[in-house]
């Protein structure tokens, strides 16, 4: 059953030196239960998209297309109506857990928050639910840290605690952007670990540069590089069978297979390459890849890639 | 450093405390009616412990029924103008359209000269303190206004704004629980600046004769001892001059005390736990 279905997606920011083409005409969808793993360098518009998901964008920015989430246009709906989707629907874990909770506010109250605000509990009920919530994400002493202030939490606690908050309502897709980032080793194994387990009864979007991560977790695999999709499988299927040079290069960087980078950088969003977008950096680069722009073509069941080796 | 803040905390609540007490037992420990005509200019004695002024009236009593005049105003102009600035400044801070409209106010205001007009518009009104008040409050939402304008300016583009959002947070469910706490400190330090500047700004006015006549404040009381020349060549202004002086210079002192103290205790990352554990 397909929950969220992403198609002609398009995510544009004016600026002063031009229109910067952060999401590019972007289809997918992701099933029921299914953790779906997004992945790309950093500025390729990972973020943007799980932000234009949740329509937490600037005002000026435009976006086109359809975000189909249960048969409703969430692009179209109106903004009360998509509060009510936000944290109860869709949950968004941000990738800044140190600076994610309010100063001020103790780590209970705001994982109470989320509670109250959907489910209209009085302050005690939600307050237990959130410690609950607080066990549930392996907190110890869970009660009494609920009344603790975000400054007396580790860092890893704290990426708990934003776990904890994103689960609160019970949403149906969870996107977690970076949910790793910035903790050491053994903590983002226990991290992994907890997204694993949560992952299991909810559909999520993990967006990540860490292919570790995504291989533990994910289900599906999808490649995003200066705005578009430029390749997804399912997660086997993407480490056995990489077919678009940019994944393989990817893969080619990591530290087991031998560490070898991808040369050159990523494009700007404003002024990208003619033809295949990947074309400058890309080692197969033929006659065709510098004019024509790749089309996304199905190569196996469920195995799509944007190349014209492929 | 933290321990010296907490006695000079503790000193300034014990000054204001004492004026505060003062003000609202006026009635009981004042031994005249401030009202009252005895014999006039007495020396300082049993009877009239500060003397009495030049229609008779206890000089003490005076100044004790001076205190609920003085922060009273003080009071009433700073929780106003509180209220009216950091409401307008939230706003003005959060939404983009609104806040220029807000701020281009603020900016005429900023732009005047504020004694000089108030000088001019309380001449040439009514001597009352509700005048007063009004007069004040034009002036005093302006500048907490867009102080904590610019720290939601800050504070609006916090990651945990976005991550209330996340959760589905209204604006204003923002405003009022994520934003309006992390501005409560400012706007504390804001309301005793406030005091501090009329409880000044208000025995200047009445000095120069512009005050309520009728309800005298400490400044008033001044005003009439400068109004008899007798204070000039006699031992007089020690009882009749000094006292009410030295009131207003201890309010502002206590005050100062606690808004220097109130720096530490508002800021929850400064709480001594964590500080103990030296996080």
């Amino acid at each position: 059953m397909t929950l969220l279905e992403i198609s002609d997606l398009k995510t544009h920011f004016p600026t002063q030196s031009g229109i910067v083409r952060a999401v590019d005409t972007i289809d997918l969808s992701i099933r029921e239960r299914e953790t779906f793993g997004l992945i790309g360098e950093t500025g390729c518009g990972k973020t943007v998209l799980g932000l234009t998901l949740m329509r937490l964008l600037h005002p000026t920015t435009t976006v086109e297309g359809t975000i189909r989430y249960r048969g409703k246009n969430l692009l179209t709906i109106s903004e009360a109506e998509m509060r009510l989707i936000r944290g109860e629907e869709i949950a968004m874990i941000l990738q800044n857990p140190t600076t994610s909770l309010n100063p001020v506010m103790r780590v209970g109250e705001q994982i109470a928050e989320a509670i109250r605000l959907h489910q209209g509990l009085r302050r005690r009920a939600a307050k237990e639910k959130a410690v609950e919530m607080l066990d549930s994400v392996r907190i110890p002493a869970a009660s009494r840290r609920a009344n603790e202030y975000p400054h007396e939490f580790s860092g890893g606690m704290k990426q708990r605690a934003m776990i904890a908050m994103g689960l609160a309502c019970d949403p149906a897709l969870i996107i977690a952007d970076e949910p790793t980032k910035g903790l050491d080793v053994t903590i983002k194994a226990q991290i992994t670990e907890l997204i694993k387990e949560t992952a299991k009864e909810k559909a999520m979007l993990l967006i990540t540069h860490d292919l570790g991560v995504a291989r533990a977790l994910c289900d599906r695999i999808a490649l995003m590089y200066a705005g578009e999709l430029v390749e997804y499988a399912a997660t086997e299927e993407i480490f056995e069978n990489p077919l678009h040079p940019y994944t393989r290069g990817f893969l080619g960087s990591l530290p087991g297979n031998g560490l070898v980078p991808i040369p050159g950088m990523s494009p700007s969003l404003i002024d990208l390459p003619d033809g295949c977008r990947f074309h400058p950096r890309c080692s197969h680069a033929k006659a065709v890849c510098r004019k024509k722009h790749p089309e996304l073509i199905e190569v196996e069941a469920g195995h799509f890639v944007r190349c014209f080796d492929a | 450093m933290i321990e010296g803040r907490k006695i000079l905390g503790s000193v300034g609540l014990g000054i204001l405390a004492v004026f505060v007490i003062v003000a609202v037992l006026a009635p009981y420990i004042a031994p005249y009616n401030p009202h009252q005509m005895s014999r006039p200019m007495e020396h300082p004695s049993s009877r009239h412990l500060l003397g009495t002024n030049d229609i008779g009236n206890d000089i003490l009593s005076e100044i004790i029924y001076g205190t609920r005049v003085s922060l009273f105003i003080a009071f009433v102009v700073s929780a106003i103008s509180m209220l009216v600035g950091t409401s307008l400044g939230l706003i003005a801070g959060y939404f983009d359209k609104l806040g220029f409209v807000i701020m281009r106010v603020v900016d005429i205001f900023l732009t005047i000269p504020r004694l000089p007009l108030i000088i001019v518009i309380a001449a040439s009104m009514r001597p009352s303190i509700w005048n007063l008040i009004a007069i004040f409050l034009i002036f005093g939402w302006t500048m907490t206004a867009r102080i904590i304008r610019s720290e939601v300016l800050t504070l609006r583009s916090r990651y945990y704004i976005d991550a209330t959002k996340m959760i589905g947070g209204s604006d204003c469910y923002i405003l009022w629980r994520h934003i309006l706490p992390n501005v409560i400190p400012l706007v504390v330090v804001q309301f005793i600046m406030e005091a501090i500047h009329v409880i000044f700004t208000e025995a200047g006015l009445s000095f120069l004769g512009l005050g309520d006549p009728v309800a005298r404040s400490w400044g008033m009381v001044l005003h009439y001892a400068f109004e008899c020349p007798i204070i000039y060549v006699s031992d007089v202004w020690m009882w009749w001059m000094l006292p009410p002086g030295l009131c207003i210079v201890l309010t502002v002192l206590g005050l100062t005390f606690v808004g220097y103290a109130l720096e530490e205790t508002l800021d929850p990352k400064l709480k001594s736990p964590a500080y103990g554990r030296g996080l």
